[in-house]
C-alpha cells in the first residue's frame, strides 16, 4: 500500500510541473497581454503598463517568471491578486467555503446517483429505469449556468424557499441550492455509470455463485453487485473534479458564494488577466491533489489496483 | 480412453437429429455481406431516438446555414423603446432588455454554436487520432512520451485552459476561430486515450499479423487495417464531444470572454438576460432552451451511435 501511494505521488510530480509550466508558457507565448487587457478598450498609459508588468514579473523571460512562481509555491506564496492582496490570503478565506460546497455536492451526487443507478439497473427496461435515463440525459444536456438560473428562479424567486444569493459566512443551509446545481451534471453521469455496471455485474458468475449458495437477494445486491459496481464510479468521481472546478466557478459566481470559484469568476468578468492565471493554476493544483486522494482511496477499496503493475 | 470405446449404457445418447449435418453446415450464399458499420446502420434505423435526434441535428444545421429562411428580422436592429416587451405579432418570443428580437437572435446564434462545435471537433479528432494512433500502434518510447504529454494536457480541464487563453489573448484577436482553438487545444487527450486503448486490443489480431507477413509496411497496416477497426469508439466520443464544445462556447460567452461583440451567441444572450431574471425570465429561458435542445440532440445521437457500434451496449438496452 505504501508503495502504491509513493508510486502515485511520483507520477503526479512531473504532471504537476508540466501542467503549470504549460500554463505559464501559454501566457507568455500568446499574442496579447494580460496587462493591456486590463485597460479595456481605452488602453493603458504606457508608464502604468510598464510598472504593472514589473510588479507581476511580466517583463522577465518566461522561465524566470515560472521559477519565481514555483519557488513561491514552496513557501506558500501563490502570487498577488490584482487588488494587491496575496493570493494565499484570499485562498485562506475562500477555500474552506469551496471545500464545504464541493463536499456537499459530491456527497449528494454520489449517494443519490449510486442509489438511483442501482435501482435503475435492477429494474432495467421498467418505467423507473426509463424515467431515470431520460431525466439524466436532460441534466447532462443543460449547461450548468442554465440549471443555476432555473433553480434560482424557481426556488428563489417563485417559491421563495431558498435565498438566491448566499449570505455572509456561507451557512450550510444557503449552500444547499448551489450544491444541488453543482451536483446535477455529475449526478446524471453517476446514475448512468452505476446502471451500466449493475447490469453488467448482474450477469457475472460471482453473482450467480452467490445466489446459488443461498444468499438472500438483498445481501447479493449489497455485497456482490453494489460493491463491484462502485469501482468505475469511484474512478469517475476522481476525474470529475475537473468538471467540478469549472462548475464551481460558474455556480459560485451566480449564487455569490464567497469561494475560490467566485474569485476566479469575478477576475474573469473584470478581465484581470494575472489574477485569472494564478487562480486557474490554483484550481489545477486542487484538481491534481483531489485526483491523487481519490486514487489512494481507490487503492484502499480495490486491492487489485494496489498490486497492479 | 480411446474415442471409439463404447459409452457406458447408463448414459443417454441422443439419436442423430433429423436435420442432416450437411444442412447445418451449409453456408448461406445468398446472405448479404455485413460488417460493423452495416450492422450499426441497420440497428440505428430501428430506433426512434435516432430519428428524433437526427431531425433536431438536421434542423440545427439548416438553421445555421440559412438563418434567413426562418426569420426576416435583423437581429442587430434593436430599439430601446421595445425593451423587455412581451411577445407580439411577428415577434413570437418578445424582446430583450436592449429591445432586440429574442427569436431572431436565437436563429442567428445557431451558426456560432455549430461553427465552434465543428471546428473544435475537427481539431480534437485530428490531434486525438494522430497521437492516439501513434502511441497505441508504435508503443515503446513513442507511447511513453505521447502519453505523458497527454497526461499534462489532461491535468488542465479544457474549459479552465480556454479561460486562461481567452483572458490573455488581445481583445481584437477574439473570434470564433480563436475561441475554437482555445477549447480544442486542451480537449484532445480523451480521444487519444480512447483510440490508444482500442488500438492496443486490435493490433495483435490475426489480420494484422497476416498483413505484416505479406510484407505490408507498418504505416500502411496502421492506416488500412488497424485504424478502421478501432475507430468506432472515436466516432461516439466525437459526437458527444461536439455537444461538449457547444457547452464550452456558451460557458465562455456567458463569462464574457468568448467572442467579439458583433457575433451573436446563445451564451451571451443568456448572460445579458441574467439581470432581468426576476421581471423577464423568458428572455433567459428561450436561448437556454435552444442551447439545451441542440446539446441534447448531439448527446442523443452519440448514445444511439454507441448502442449501435458497441455490441455490449446493445445488450444493456
Amino acid at each position: 500500500m505504501v508503495w502504491y501511494i509513493v508510486r502515485r505521488i511520483l507520477q503526479v510530480i512531473p504532471v504537476f510541473f508540466g501542467a503549470t509550466l504549460l500554463i505559464y508558457f501559454m501566457v507568455f507565448a500568446l499574442p496579447g497581454d494580460p496587462i493591456i487587457a486590463l485597460g479595456g478598450d481605452r488602453g493603458l498609459n504606457p508608464a502604468v503598463a510598464a510598472a504593472l508588468r514589473a510588479e507581476y514579473n511580466l517583463d522577465k523571460p518566461f522561465i524566470v517568471q515560472y521559477l519565481i512562481f514555483v519557488g513561491g509555491l514552496f513557501v506558500g506564496d501563490f502570487g498577488t491578486s490584482f487588488s494587491g492582496q496575496p493570493v494565499s490570503d484570499i485562498l485562506a478565506q475562500t477555500f474552506p467555503v469551496t471545500l464545504r460546497l464541493a463536499l456537499l455536492a459530491v456527497t449528494m451526487e454520489a449517494v443519490l446517483g449510486i442509489l438511483i443507478g442501482l435501482f435503475s439497473g435492477l429494474r432495467k427496461g421498467k418505467l423507473f429505469d426509463s424515467s431515470a435515463l431520460v431525466v439524466s440525459l436532460i441534466f447532462i444536456s443543460v449547461p450548468i449556468f442554465v440549471t443555476a438560473f432555473v433553480a434560482q428562479y424557481i426556488f428563489g424567486v417563485k417559491l421563495g424557499i431558498a435565498r438566491t444569493t448566499v449570505g455572509a459566512g456561507a451557512p450550510w443551509e444557503d449552500l444547499i441550492l448551489p450544491a444541488v446545481v453543482l451536483a446535477s451534471v455529475s449526478f446524471a453521469y453517476i446514475v448512468r455509470l452505476t446502471r451500466t455496471s449493475v447490469i453488467e455485474n448482474l450477469n457475472e458468475d460471482f453473482v450467480r455463485t452467490a445466489t446459488a449458495k443461498g444468499l438472500s437477494r438483498p445481501r447479493v445486491i449489497r455485497v456482490h453487485i453494489l460493491r463491484n459496481s462502485m469501482i468505475p464510479v469511484v474512478t469517475y468521481i476522481g476525474t470529475d473534479f475537473g468538471l467540478l472546478m469549472v462548475g464551481a466557478t460558474v455556480t459560485e459566481g451566480i449564487f455569490n458564494v464567497p469561494g475560490v470559484g467566485r474569485t476566479l469568476y469575478q477576475a474573469i468578468i473584470r478581465s484581470e488577466g494575472p489574477t485569472v492565471v494564478s487562480f486557474v493554476t490554483v484550481m489545477v493544483i486542487i484538481y491534481l491533489v483531489a485526483n491523487l486522494l481519490v486514487d489512494v482511496l481507490y487503492g484502499f477499496l480495490d486491492p487489485r489496483i494496489r498490486y497492479a503493475k | 480412453m480411446p474415442s471409439n470405446a463404447p459409452l457406458s449404457p447408463t448414459h443417454f445418447v441422443a439419436p442423430l437429429d433429423e436435420t442432416p449435418l450437411v444442412a447445418v453446415d451449409k453456408v448461406q450464399v445468398a446472405a448479404k455481406p455485413s460488417n460493423l458499420y452495416l450492422d450499426a446502420w441497420r440497428d440505428m434505423r430501428r430506433r426512434p431516438l435516432f430519428y428524433v435526434s437526427g431531425v433536431i441535428v438536421l434542423l440545427v444545421i439548416v438553421v445555421a446555414l440559412f438563418p434567413t429562411l426562418f426569420t426576416q428580422l435583423d437581429p442587430r436592429a434593436c430599439a430601446l423603446s421595445f425593451s423587455n416587451q412581451g411577445p407580439s405579432a411577428g415577434h413570437p418570443l418578445g424582446y430583450t432588455k436592449q429591445g432586440c428580437d429574442v427569436y431572431a437572435r436565437i436563429i442567428f446564434g445557431t451558426r456560432t454554436s455549430l461553427s465552434v462545435g465543428i471546428i473544435v471537433t475537427l481539431l480534437v479528432t485530428v490531434i486525438g487520432i494522430i497521437i492516439g494512433a501513434l502511441s497505441g500502434y508504435y508503443g515503446r518510447w513513442i507511447d511513453a512520451v505521447l502519453s505523458r504529454i497527454g497526461d499534462i494536457f489532461f491535468a488542465i480541464p479544457y474549459i479552465l485552459a480556454a479561460i486562461v487563453i481567452m483572458s490573455v489573448v488581445a481583445r481584437e484577436a477574439r473570434s470564433i476561430l480563436v475561441l475554437s482553438l482555445a477549447i480544442g487545444i486542451f480537449a484532445w487527450p480523451s480521444t487519444a486515450r480512447v483510440l490508444r486503448g482500442q488500438i492496443l486490443s486490435v493490433k495483435n489480431s490475426d489480420f494484422v499479423m497476416s498483413a505484416a507477413a505479406l510484407g505490408v509496411s507498418h504505416f500502411r497496416i496502421l492506416l488500412r487495417h488497424v485504424l478502421p477497426n478501432s475507430i468506432a469508439p472515436v466516432i461516439v466520443i466525437t459526437t458527444i464531444g461536439l455537444a461538449g464544445a457547444i457547452v464550452a462556447e456558451a460557458t465562455l460567452s456567458f463569462l464574457g470572454i468568448g467572442l467579439p461583440p458583433d457575433v451573436m451567441s446563445w451564451g451571451k444572450d443568456i448572460s445579458q438576460a441574467q439581470g432581468d431574471l426576476r421581471n423577464n425570465p423568458m428572455t433567459l429561458i428561450y436561448p437556454s432552451i435552444a442551447l439545451s435542445v441542440a446539446v441534447l440532440s448531439f448527446i442523443l445521437m452519440g448514445e444511439v451511435l454507441r448502442d449501435a457500434l458497441d455490441p455490449k451496449a446493445r445488450a444493456r438496452r
